[in-house]
């Protein structure tokens, strides 16, 4: 199992990593396009500001992720990631994401409850997801963010935190998590396995 | 639903752990990789690993003690202790931390905050703040201030307020010590902790008093602390986290079961 993931200098990737090797899988880092061609699998972590997603349009890691989803490669964004795959998000208005998938993100309103959303919450879990495959309903998964994407066709999983949102997506062969599969246990980690095998 | 968490604690001293959660039958119970794990295992939401050695060559094993630690720990790790830069926070996030925990460095620095979270992102940065009431002011609990140095410190800051700045520097996260309760096991600060909650919008893990089960929901209830920090508790009657948790859910508490 080989897959690639791309380092856009947003957090720290040292935990997807980790998580993806104690699967077994071979893991490549990248910083540029060029690896993206021959890439089996694709992942884009990333923590932190939507604005730090800038960097995958200046390093041209933009048309070869478009590429490679094209060419069908399976791949998988995390939390900010997730976020990228839509039109944008109102965290960076003026930084487009990929639009992949046609709609926005924006913040948790506010007074309600804290913001961030920080800690273990539950899923309810679309049984068709291949992602989420052997995953229940209810399962707990560790979350940390403020903004988020909108339910809408695709959404695999829900959260809720003063209001739903999408926890994980699904369209074809792109997927997407807010949540941080390699902090979230065992559950956390058939994700990612999922995503490793899949065909 | 957002669950409350609960946090293991292992205090490590040049690579060892020297108070916290033990483990009878564990071969080394001293070894904080094979402890964390198997914290990990039995139900803590996070752990958090604090650094309390005090020289120079001590830092050096404390960047091998993280990379051990982390590398089969798939639960939130936050390292803490001794963080004066972002340098060094940048060396423990590249061992393998998830979050940063800063106290006096924070005091002394308040930029470092948003320094380090520039980089790794707010959610990676825990602001600690050791606080004790203030016995001499009409309103002690609001009041509380902010010690440094073990406690033998008084900045002259209260705790609301320098969580009110950390909170607009970045911090991700508060950790707040109670040290008229810490070692106590008579029960956490709850009205210090529901202080310091309700003046910010990030989460609030109390620590310093845990000693049983009624303490836990007391913090989580009165308290409003978003997560609270286990150490010693596990020596006194409960046997692991998660049968702390289940007894939480017992009354009421939401917190992260089966685990």
């Amino acid at each position: 199992m080989n897959v690639t993931v791309i380092d856009y200098k947003a957090g720290n990737l040292t935990s997807v990593v980790k998580a993806l090797r104690h699967l077994g899988a071979e893991v490549t880092v990248t910083d540029g396009p060029e690896p993206l061609e021959q890439a089996e699998r694709i992942i884009l972590p990333g923590v932190g500001h939507f604005a730090a997603t800038r960097r995958l349009d200046e390093t041209s890691l933009t048309p070869a992720i478009k590429a490679a989803i094209d060419r069908g490669t399976p791949f998988l964004g995390i939390c900010v990631g997730m976020q990228w795959l839509y039109k944008g998000s109102t965290e960076a208005p003026n930084q487009p994401g990929l639009g992949y998938l046609p709609w926005q993100c924006d913040r948790f309103p506010d007074g309600y409850e804290k913001v961030p959303h920080v800690g273990w919450n539950s899923l309810s879990v679309n049984p068709s997801s291949s992602l989420l495959a052997g995953v229940e309903k209810g399962s707990y998964v560790y979350f940390t963010h403020a903004y988020k994407a909108p339910l809408s066709s695709g959404t695999v999983a829900v959260a809720r935190y003063i209001e739903p949102f999408a926890a994980a997506v699904e369209r074809g062969n792109v997927f997407g998590v807010q949540f941080h599969p390699e902090k979230s246990g065992e559950i956390g980690l058939k994700i990612l396995r999922n995503f490793l095998e899949l065909a | 639903m957002l669950t409350r968490r609960i946090i293991a604690c292992l205090d490590v001293r040049d690579g060892r752990v020297v108070k916290g959660v033990q483990f009878v039958d564990l071969i080394d119970a001293g070894d904080p990789a094979a402890l964390a794990h198997r914290h990990a295992q039995e139900g803590a939401d996070e752990i958090v690993l604090l650094d309390i050695t005090a020289t120079h060559e001590g830092r050096a094993t404390l960047l091998d003690t993280v990379r051990r630690t982390a590398q089969s720990l798939f639960v939130p790790f936050t390292v803490g202790g001794g963080i004066r830069t972002a340098a060094e926070a940048e060396a423990v996030f590249e061992a393998g931390a998830d979050k940063v925990s800063i106290n006096s460095a924070a005091l002394a620095d308040p930029e470092l905050i948003g320094q380090i979270g520039m980089s790794f992102g707010a959610q990676a940065v825990i602001v600690a703040i050791d606080a004790r009431r203030d016995p001499n002011s009409a309103d002690p609990v609001r009041d509380a201030k902010v010690f440094v140095h073990g406690g033998r410190k008084d900045t002259g800051r209260t705790a609301v307020e320098w969580a009110q700045e950390a909170e607009s520097r970045g911090a991700g996260e508060i950790l707040l010590t109670s040290m008229d309760s810490d070692g106590t096991r008579n029960g956490f600060d709850c009205e210090l902790t529901a202080a310091v909650s309700a003046a910010v919008r990030i989460p609030v893990i109390a620590s310093g008093g845990a000693g049983t089960v009624t303490h836990f929901a007391e913090v989580f209830g009165a308290g409003k602390a978003d997560a609270a920090l286990a150490a010693s508790i596990f020596h006194f009657g409960v046997s692991s986290a998660r049968s702390l948790k289940e007894s939480l859910a017992q009354q009421g508490i939401p917190v992260r079961l089966p685990c």
